[in-house]
């Protein structure tokens, strides 16, 4: 028997966590409730065998991912798009670069990033398709490293590496489109 | 020793680079490149400030019936476990 006093303790704290993760995945508040629930029951059963002192976050995040792909992403009816455009290096950047004077006001293309709202950010990260969500997700969303990941999704470093690089990308050009839209982004390429 | 590095090198690593997942010399490499060259700076600044605001943006507050309802379904399972 698992001593619930002491899961309580170490696993709670990572709910904010888990939650923004299986709302971005699910997409859905309801759908994250139930994903972050049965995250939590299953931990819970299998902390016996939870070695101490290792990584517990990535623990949890491996058991969120599995029964995110186990149980949500089998009653989804769309089929997943399973891969991402090619998109150009920088691509945010030279959108937001587009029609400034080079050389004057260097911060504004940060100034154009803070534009982008949290609505805009998590639509963005949302339109990606699942493998690359997650890693994106996992990477830059919640800091882990390449190998915390591969442990995490039970993939090799190198597709881990594959996925967080293509996974940006497609989310700078979703951030573009987004931004064109609302008049956030230039409309032409500013040359190389 | 670490070699010299272009601009098109330093881009394609600019992700490795800031996720600090480099060996140490490419690590110094793309520093020193850096160093010396303000349009991958520039860039190497905006991605850097991506970063910050992709995380910053992307927090949701935890519905409080979420904390008693696993609070509850933890009680749940420790006592059908002790019986």
């Amino acid at each position: 028997m698992a001593d619930q006093a002491l899961f309580s303790d170490l696993a709670m704290e990572y709910m904010p966590a888990l939650y923004t993760a299986a709302l971005r995945m699910t997409r859905n508040p309801a759908d994250a409730e139930d994903l972050v629930q049965e995250t939590y029951l299953k931990a819970y059963r299998a902390f016996a065998g939870f070695e101490q002192g290792t990584n517990l976050k990535a623990w949890l995040y491996r058991i969120l991912t599995n029964t995110y792909i186990n149980t949500y992403r089998a009653k989804k009816r769309r089929p997943e798009i399973a891969d991402v455009e090619d998109v150009e290096d920088l691509y945010l950047y030279r959108h937001l670069s587009a029609g400034q004077a080079s050389g004057l006001g260097r911060s504004a293309e940060d100034e154009a990033l803070d534009r982008f709202t949290d609505t805009d950010v998590k639509a963005a990260i949302e339109s990606l398709p699942d493998t690359f969500r997650m890693a994106v997700l996992l990477a830059d969303v919640e800091g882990f490293s390449y190998k915390e990941i591969a442990e995490i999704t039970d993939v090799p470093i190198g597709t881990v590496m594959s996925r967080i690089h293509r996974g940006r990308k497609a989310l700078q050009k979703a951030l573009v489109d987004r931004g064109s839209t609302r008049g956030l982004v230039g409309a032409t390429d500013k040359a190389r | 020793m670490a070699g010299f590095v272009g601009c098109d090198e330093t881009i394609e690593r600019l992700y490795t680079y800031l996720d600090g997942e480099l060996t140490e010399q490419r690590r110094i490499e793309i520093t020193r490149h850096l160093d010396l060259c303000g349009p991958c700076v520039g860039a190497y600044g905006f991605e850097a400030e991506l970063r910050k605001v992709i995380a910053s943006r992307c927090k949701d507050h935890v519905p409080d019936d979420l904390i008693t309802r696993v609070a509850a379904a933890l009680d749940q399972e420790h006592t059908r476990q002790s019986n």
